[in-house]
């Protein structure tokens, strides 16, 4: 498979935190990638890098072929980038953001109507081109800034945490819209601290304190973790109380409204809990489960941290 | 039982835009109560109103007793508030931003001490009181600034939005201080629009437009609210076949859920008959089962809920 995102031993330092640290990636042609990451992890300043925005020290990186250092120009007309803050004028319409965009770009004159109308029909938004960017919702605003960066008809999109701040119905239709923009053939690279968009990538990179800790598809890296505890309890803030004090148990956390357990043995923590949640009176059932991509992510990070 | 925040019929107008209408609720003493809703539903409004920073055009509400029409100053002394853009002094160090909040607070100075390191290990931030603000993670900052908003020991904690931007690990940090809050007897309000933080809530309320769709415990939405089945699907090709699942007349709506497709049902769905439907049109299954509803689930199927109610209004209008 053809790679078109390719990143060798880039390296970004800034006085003394280095924020990228020989870093190795390669995105393969017309697949969705996930930089997955805590705050802090370098996944913005990749993102910029690749964008030429920002310099690296040391290494360098090519998208679809073109060199990000000698060939910055030719690179910024084959891409969109999304910043965190969508780069939107608030006291322009819908319809005059698109223009200033395409302006920009230098899309052809003729194309640029036809590709507006089809962007606003995309992304939803022809019904609201006459409003002024500032009164859309969150959600639009995003759908808005992400058309603004397809004016130009880019092959590869880099989004950096696109949804931050965005409620669950408009992140889905936001989601729907990269798929789809996938199936014509764009690459795509995102960042996201949050999982379930995570799993929508066809690859994700685990990224902490500058480096890749892991490259597979999410089904890849959840079947190389082995089994977690789930306890499903009445009282799950109390059942975590009483299971933290345990050696026996690695690590507890609440997920949603189960509480998650690592352990070394998972039939000796299973026998050991469920004496203890006998003796305090909390009713529970555990059983093991495949772990989560957010498990997987969690567990990770906190044993890097451990080192 | 005894209600450290008790509001009725409360209603804000501002010009035409009803930004809260008629919303009522119930907390607890030592309850974690959850403000659910999509951007813009009107969140920050109830909270502002609590605090006696807006006044309401109609409705009344009790916090600890206090009215929060008349008696706000009262009840300021007695909140702590954190904010979505969390309000710290980024030139300050993180014991500078302490200090700063005791004084503005009035905390006794014989007690500030004393409060500075509790609030310093409970936030984990040991070790970083010289650090400049700016220079914290968002992890970081966001318990600093939880931390200045508790320094002088509120009864009730109102948090907007406080964990936007902040990775899961750091957000799973941040609920365990809270927890620990509530357990001491703090009554805490938050608003957030992440489902799995509302599994956190002893209660929730869901907030549309201004309206209060449902207010229950989260277990008890999930049992009650979906008429019909969740089943989750793993496909070769998620887009095509939610297109194609969306056709299906038992099939209320499909949409993309983490790596697969949440299914809402009419009730009694036949997961065989899907399948198969499924494979004729050349998709390839890879598993199909009915799941419990998410809290997601049941964000998207009331948002959809009240958006058809709209459409039909609107129709009915023209």
């Amino acid at each position: 498979m053809e790679h078109t995102i390719i990143i060798s031993s880039l390296t970004k330092k800034f006085g003394g935190l280095t924020a990228v640290d020989n870093l190795n990636i390669k995105v393969k042609k017309n697949t969705i990638f996930g930089l997955v990451g805590p705050d802090g992890a370098g996944k913005t300043t990749t993102m910029r890098i690749l964008c030429s925005l920002l310099t690296p020290d040391s290494g360098t990186a090519e998208i679809g072929g073109y060199d990000i250092l000698k060939e910055s120009e030719e690179i910024k007309q084959h891409i969109g980038y999304m910043p965190q803050k969508f780069s939107l004028y608030g006291d322009l319409t819908v319809m005059e953001n698109l223009e200033f965009y395409a302006e920009i770009y230098q899309v052809a004159k003729k194309e640029r109507e036809k590709k507006i109308e089809y962007l606003l029909k995309f992304s939803n938004l022809s019904k609201h081109s006459y409003k002024l960017a500032d009164q859309l919702s969150g959600g639009m605003k995003q759908k808005l800034a992400l058309s603004c960066n397809l004016i130009h008809t880019p092959k590869y999109l880099l989004l950096d945490e696109p949804t931050i701040g965005v409620d669950p119905v408009a992140r889905r239709e936001f989601w729907k819209i990269l798929f789809e923009l996938k199936e014509g053939g764009t690459t795509i690279f995102v960042s996201t601290p949050y999982m379930d968009e995570a799993e929508r990538c066809d690859e994700v990179g685990l990224m902490n304190n500058g480096r890749i800790i892991k490259t597979d598809t999410p089904a890849n890296i959840i079947n190389s973790f082995k089994p977690i505890l789930c306890v499903v309890s009445e009282n799950s803030h109390l059942a975590r109380d009483i299971s933290e004090r345990e050696d026996c148990v690695l690590d507890s956390y609440l997920f949603g409204e189960e509480l998650h357990i690592v352990a070394d043995d998972n039939d000796n923590a299973m026998k050991c809990l469920m004496e203890k949640f006998e003796t305090y009176n909390v009713k529970a059932a555990i059983k093991e489960v495949n772990p989560s991509l957010e498990d997987v992510f969690v567990n990770t990070i906190k044993s890097e941290k451990r080192k | 039982m005894e209600y450290a925040i008790e509001i009725e019929n409360l209603t804000k107008i501002f010009d035409k835009f009803t930004a809260v209408n008629n919303v009522g609720f119930k907390v607890k003493k030592g309850d974690v109560f959850g403000f659910l809703g999509p951007n813009g539903s009107g969140k920050t409004t109830v909270i502002r109103m609590i605090m006696g920073l807006i006044s309401p055009t109609s409705g009344t509400g009790k916090v600890l007793g206090y009215d929060i029409t008349t008696d706000n100053e009262k009840i300021r002394s007695h909140i702590g508030y954190m904010s979505q853009k969390f309000s710290l002094y980024d030139d300050l160090t993180v014991d500078e931003n302490l200090d700063f909040y005791a004084g503005v607070y009035c905390v006794p100075k014989g007690k500030i001490d004393k409060k500075k390191k509790e609030i310093l290990e409970m936030a984990d931030l040991i070790g970083k009181e010289n650090m400049i603000t700016s220079n914290l993670s968002g992890g970081w900052k966001q318990r600093l600034a939880l931390g200045c908003s508790i320094i002088h020991e509120p009864e009730i904690l109102l948090l907007d939005e406080p964990t936007g931007g902040v990775d899961p690990i750091a957000r799973r940090q941040f609920w365990d201080v809270i927890y620990d809050l509530s357990k001491k007897g703090v009554t805490v309000l938050v608003t957030t629009h992440y489902m799995d933080e509302a599994e956190h809530c002893n209660s929730i309320g869901f907030l549309y437009y201004g309206n209060i769709l449902s207010l229950d415990t989260p277990n008890a939405m999930k049992e009650k609210i979906i008429d019909g089945d969740i089943v989750e699907i793993k496909v070769n090709n998620t887009l095509k076949s939610i297109e194609l699942l969306k056709e299906k007349c038992n099939v209320r709506d499909a949409s993309v859920y983490g790596a697969g497709i949440h299914v809402m049902t009419k009730p009694g769905v036949n997961l065989i008959e899907l399948k198969e439907y499924l494979i004729q049109n050349h998709i390839n299954v890879i598993s199909i089962k009915k799941v419990r509803p998410t809290l997601e689930d049941v964000f998207i199927f009331l948002v959809e809920k009240e958006n058809k109610i709209k459409e039909l209004d609107f129709r009915y209008e023209l």
